[in-house]
């Protein structure tokens, strides 16, 4: 990494982000935001979300969005009775026109997918060997204790920040969060989606049961999506308070 | 995993990629693959087309369920190819549709022509003599949402054999009595649980659910098992179906995904 480095300035500075990091950090940055936006577009479609193997409007949901037309629509034919029972199966026909924008939407988000696995296993790949997961980002024991991270809360909350060094070494609630990122949140996000897919499933079946099935699947991949963007918000608005110039800086040019 | 498949699978993984990369720009005739247009999305389809088919075992069954499992289901799309209302609806074979339903579909034949020794036209009795399956299986919308249902049809590999598929066969598509068209490859076609299906949840299969005969590929998405079935044709080379296809209306030709 120090030749990478020459070109840019003498290199006794410690602080910035090695270039493997910066790279993969846009890349990932860019996939992230296009599956959210895309991703968004594709819940407009079905803004039901449910629990178990299925769920469609004529069975009942865990919780609906208002996010488009289709929200509550109840455009449906009366419908006909398959099996009858205290919950019958039934069949009704579509009458209402709904918002469906899936045939860019569902391929760009997959596309976008692409970029951030294979981007994803090379940063982890990467991160492993430098050793950069486990000496920045997993948070050690003794960071971890309640009265320590309540002071560090705390003092987060308090302005102005003091300005930050532009990378590593980070602060407990750092690590935290960036390890929940890249050890919990994204794993989950590719599992999840994974689980929606019918070939994938007939190949894996224990995806289904890992998950409870493809609509717990599609459940907890808005959930994980929900915390994503919480963390981006916290992510930029940490970004701006603590020197932004500097910390855009340390991504982009690496000092 | 032993090492040695490991090993095997990482190299599968390269030169999937690295052959994909190269069907993207020359790689062999570009009418065995669906085309991309230039389009950078249609790329990324072709992506996971071809490492889904590089990765994933060939014919692994989708997971199929027990009877209390079943769901409500609802219809969509075209739920009457007679109604001059539907979108989808088509001048010529829309009427004829209705003539063939008013009359049970008795005289209702499907026809199986192209790359196939023995073209021929199938009745629904003709349908039923040849071997059945049942499949508890599960729908999944591109919409976002999934059911349960029972469908009783015979495999499509049946079908095709029946008529004698060709050696360079590679795609078989599939017209329906609306506007809508549909292709998959072989190897799903041959798979055991994509069937013709005439019954659902143990009853005719129902008109808002394609009558009298729908396909059910159950490794894609909803909008590959074709309903209001007319005419299978199987084919050596990509055909995207025009207007009628999925390709020229934004939409992937592969839902495995």
């Amino acid at each position: 990494m120090a030749a990478v480095n020459l070109g840019e300035q003498p290199s006794n500075s410690v602080v910035g982000h090695e270039r493997w990091v910066r790279v993969s950090h846009w890349i990932l940055a860019a996939s992230v935001l296009t599956l959210a936006f895309s991703g968004f577009v594709i819940l407009m479609a079905h803004p039901r979300l449910y629990w178990g193997q299925v769920g469609n409007d004529l069975t009942p949901a865990l919780f609906e969005l208002p996010i488009s037309r289709n929200y509550k629509h109840g455009g449906w034919a009366a419908p006909v009775t398959f099996i009858p029972g205290p919950r019958p199966v039934v069949s009704a026909a579509r009458t209402y026109n709904i918002f469906n924008e899936n045939g860019w939407a569902r391929s760009l988000h997959f596309l976008a997918a692409w970029f951030l696995v294979t981007t994803g296993i090379m940063y982890l790949v990467a991160g492993i060997a430098s050793r950069h997961l486990w000496r920045h980002l997993v948070p050690r024991l003794g960071e971890m204790k309640p009265r320590l991270l309540w002071h560090e809360v705390v003092t987060h909350l308090r302005l102005p920040m003091p300005a930050a060094s532009g990378g590593p070494p980070y602060g407990p609630l750092q690590k935290l969060a960036y390890s929940g990122v890249v050890f919990l949140a994204l794993p989950l996000m590719v599992l999840t989606g994974l689980t929606m897919s019918p070939a994938v499933t007939a190949a894996f079946p224990a995806l289904l049961d890992l998950f409870g099935g493809s609509q717990t699947a599609r459940t907890l991949h808005f959930f994980a999506f929900a915390a994503l963007v919480l963390f981006l918000v916290v992510h930029v608005v940490m970004v701006v308070l603590t020197g932004f110039t500097r910390q855009i800086r340390a991504m982009t040019v690496g000092n | 995993m032993s090492k040695e498949k490991l090993v095997f699978s990482r190299r599968k993984l390269v030169t999937g990629l690295a052959s994909t990369g190269g069907l993207l720009l020359t790689g062999c005739s570009p009418r065995d693959l669906p085309p991309t247009y230039g389009n950078v999305l249609r790329m990324g389809d072709l992506l996971t087309y071809r490492a889904f088919r590089m990765l994933l075992p060939a014919h692994s069954l989708a997971r199929e369920y027990s009877h209390r499992d079943i769901s409500s289901s609802p219809a969509i799309g075209t739920t009457n190819p007679g109604d001059p209302h539907e979108g989808t609806f088509n001048a010529e074979r829309g009427p004829f549709y209705d003539r063939l339903r008013a009359d049970s579909f008795a005289d209702w034949r499907i026809k199986v022509e192209g790359r196939v020794a023995r073209p021929q036209s199938f009745s629904l009795a003709d349908l039923k003599l040849l071997p059945s399956r049942k499949q508890i299986t599960k729908h999944t919308c591109e919409e976002g949402w999934s059911a349960i249902a029972e469908w009783t049809g015979v495999p499509l590999r049946a079908v095709l054999e029946a008529a004698g598929i060709l050696p360079s066969a590679r795609f078989v598509n599939f017209y329906a009595y609306d506007d809508i068209a549909e292709g998959i490859d072989m190897l799903d076609a041959l798979h055991p649980q994509t069937i013709l299906a005439y019954g659902m949840n143990g009853r005719e299969l129902p008109l808002a659910h394609g009558a009298p005969l729908r396909l059910r590929v159950e490794t894609q998405l909803g909008y590959k098992s074709v309903k209001f079935l007319e005419r299978i044709v199987v084919r050596d080379e990509f055909d995207d179906l025009g207007k009628i296809g999925s390709l020229q209306n934004g939409w992937a030709w592969y839902v495995g995904i």
